[in-house]
């Protein structure tokens, strides 16, 4: 789950990391009623969404005036910015965050992500700030320092000294990367990124921007991190697939599809390309599917006005096919079909499940093996299968 | 012989006394697996499926002598009921329950450091079978055959897909594991091959990975270096788009890497012949192997 800026600062200054002052608004009327309160007229605005390349896209202005703030508050909040999730389009700046700016000297970088080759979490360091990571890394790989560590353990401040030390940095981020470290085991992170990590002319240490993404997983254990969820910022059909236990991930094509099995969905989605086909989603309905999540799980993918043709793939194992079958035909009582349907079944009961479909009053295009399943539904589309 | 799970495997379930644990515990005992005992804590004295239930892996393993466990734990208590089967003897560690925090995961693995001889399979896969003689999680018994045919794979159903195109064709199986969808896990493709590369029952093997990860980049490693059996995979993801997480926790593509396109180009320099089609793993194995089918039949 991603953070905002603000929310990933609010976290960090709980854990006595240090952030500028600031808050947040969602008007021009609130931008200047925080101004006041902070100690400094020179401020920056930025965008807070969960895009990155706010910068280059106009999300994030310096400020020195009043005039100046209403200006950049109104026009920001004004920005369509685009986001990996909404493809094509964007998303409205709905809040920004003022803040006073920071004394910078020198851009450090630091991210932390689990290394899952070392099955370690790991951080990653550099003198390079500011700039995009993995560009350093194609770039000069030398200057990247990886740090991994126990989790149990957390970051030893002996060996953040000796990163410190060596970079010639001051002593006081010791602290500041430590405590990173805690952050990033305390809250299941599954990426934290410090991006710039600055050191002022005093030797002070800021962090200007601070990026958290908490894993999926490792949300159960802290509920309360739960509201801080942006769902404007989420494919809608995301969140409905995940309330009732599916798994799903909009694509662009036009053949829906419905699987037991993340790995089986995804070998779909490949099989339905490969028939001259494209899919317009990922869907995984889970180990047990129950006429209620069947339901939910059509209706979530004709919401998406391009899909023409949808494919039922079902390997029952436990889950018997008749059953499924049985969900299937409940489900399209309640949901209307209005293109056209090909379920497969294979698996426990294949035969009776088969035997439910074909007597049911709904129109149902059966197949039993994969190939003839992915042609079947291209050619439902195409008139003819694309090969 | 199979390996890890074989008649000698005598097994119980952590969790057995809820839903999942129980059904399955059921499944196992009717598919023929030495089921001897499971453990729910505060329901020690109870029966479970025939068998009895104890309030500690230890009292189970001192009452049955365990050697093995298939966890059906809720995630947040899962990588505790690790530690304590390990703790307690068990020297083969299946977990099938989904949804637990990577960290977890990590410390879970760093605590089996000082049991160097326990295997640890999952999580959030669906066990290990040796066809004929030992079922341990939740994959259907019948679709599987006894043969020479050793199958590792991250996915689920895909996995059953797979494997019941290889038992229409007479292609056997020696064991199937699946090693998980998650990003930190127990045993890996290569810990698999190991071992089926002293299996003389295994003659051949078919791999089934999906994006996200370099475990089968590392599979391909070790292939060329060192197994000269026969190869065969089919990756799922091709059309996966980039930073989705597709259901499984460790099926991402981020930052560039763990794309389906580079793990199939990786496996087929190491002379792995990798399916294009999740609907001819089969007949890829087939034509890989004429000569073992026309042996069988």
């Amino acid at each position: 789950m991603k953070l905002h800026e603000y929310q990933a600062k609010e976290l960090l200054a709980k854990f006595g990391l240090p952030i500028q002052s600031g808050g947040v608004a969602e008007s021009v009327e609130e931008a200047l009623e925080v101004a006041k309160k902070l100690a400094s007229r020179e401020l920056v605005v930025k965008a807070q969404v969960h895009a990155g390349g706010r910068g280059k896209a106009g999300g994030i202005a310096l400020v020195s005036s009043e005039a100046e703030l209403k200006d950049a508050a109104k026009r920001i909040l004004a920005l369509k910015l685009k986001t990996a999730q909404t493809a094509g389009e964007g998303i409205r700046v709905s809040k920004i965050l003022i803040e006073t700016r920071a004394d910078i000297v020198k851009e450090l970088y630091l991210g932390i992500t689990i290394d899952r080759e070392r099955g370690l979490p790991c951080i990653i360091f550099s003198t390079s700030g500011g700039m995009e990571i993995e560009e350093l890394a194609r770039r000069s790989p030398e200057k990247i320092i990886k740090l991994h560590f126990d989790p149990v353990i957390g970051l030893a401040e002996f060996r953040a000294r000796e990163l410190v030390l060596s970079q010639g940095l001051p002593l006081v981020l010791v602290q500041v990367i430590t405590r990173l470290a805690k952050v990033f085991v305390d809250l299941d992170c599954s990426l934290l990124e410090i991006n710039p990590l600055a050191i002022g002319s005093k030797g002070q240490v800021t962090l200007v921007d601070a990026k958290i993404i908490l894993d999926d997983n490792g949300l159960a254990r802290h509920p309360e991190l739960e509201g801080l969820r942006d769902e404007k910022e989420e494919d809608s059909r995301e969140i409905e697939a995940s309330k009732f236990g599916l798994s799903y991930v909009g694509l662009d094509g036009t053949i829906g599809c419905m699987v037991n099995g993340a790995g089986l969905a995804m070998a779909t989605m490949d099989l339905i390309k490969l028939a001259g086909g494209e899919p317009a989603n990922f869907l995984d309905v889970g180990g047990s599917a129950t006429t209620e999540k069947v339901t939910a799980a059509f209706k979530i993918i004709l919401r998406d006005p391009r899909v023409k043709a949808v494919l039922v793939n079902i390997f029952g194992g436990i889950m018997k096919c008749d059953v499924i079958a049985q969900g299937i035909i409940d489900a399209l009582k309640e949901v209307k079909m209005t293109v056209p349907l090909v379920v497969r079944l294979e698996g426990t009961n294949v035969e009776k499940g088969k035997e439910l479909l074909k007597h049911s009053k709904i129109s149902i295009i059966t197949a039993s093996e994969l190939k003839e399943a992915a042609e079947k539904v291209v050619t439902s589309i195409h008139g003819h299968p694309r090969q | 012989m199979g390996i890890l799970a074989n008649k000698n495997t005598r097994l119980i379930v952590q969790g057995i006394t809820g839903s999942a644990g129980r059904f399955h515990a059921k499944q196992m005992l009717e598919y023929g697996t030495r089921l001897v005992g499971g453990v729910t804590p505060g329901r020690g004295g109870e029966t479970a499926e025939g068998v009895p239930v104890f309030n500690t892996v230890q009292e189970a393993v001192q009452n049955t002598g365990a050697n093995a466990t298939v966890i059906y734990v809720p995630a947040l208590f899962a990588s505790d009921a690790v530690m304590e089967a390990a703790s307690a003897g068990i020297k083969l560690i299946v977990v099938i329950t989904e949804g637990i925090p990577p960290l977890d995961m990590i410390r879970v693995k760093l605590f089996l450091e000082k049991f160097p001889d326990v295997r640890l399979i999952g999580p959030n896969c669906p066990g290990i079978i040796t066809p004929g003689e030992c079922k341990i999680g939740i994959m259907p018994g019948y679709i599987h055959q006894r043969g020479p045919v050793g199958v590792i794979s991250r996915s689920g159903t895909l996995t059953y897909e797979a494997v019941w195109q290889l038992t229409q064709l007479g292609l056997g199986q020696s064991t199937c594991i699946g090693i998980g969808g998650d990003p930190v896990q127990g045993m890996n493709f290569v810990d698999c091959l190991e071992l089926f590369r002293s299996d003389a029952e295994t003659e051949a093997v078919v791999l089934i990975g999906e994006i996200g990860g370099s475990a089968e980049e590392q599979a391909a490693a070790y292939i060329e270096k060192d197994f000269k059996k026969p190869v065969i995979a089919f990756i799922a993801g091709l059309t996966a788009p980039p930073g989705k997480r597709m259901g499984h926790a460790g099926a991402i593509i981020s930052g560039g890497s763990g794309k389906a396109e580079d793990k199939i180009a990786r496996l087929e320099r190491a002379g792995v012949t990798v399916s294009r089609s999740p609907a001819e793993i089969g007949n890829t194995l087939k034509e890989r192997l004429s000569y073992l089918v026309k042996r069988i039949s």
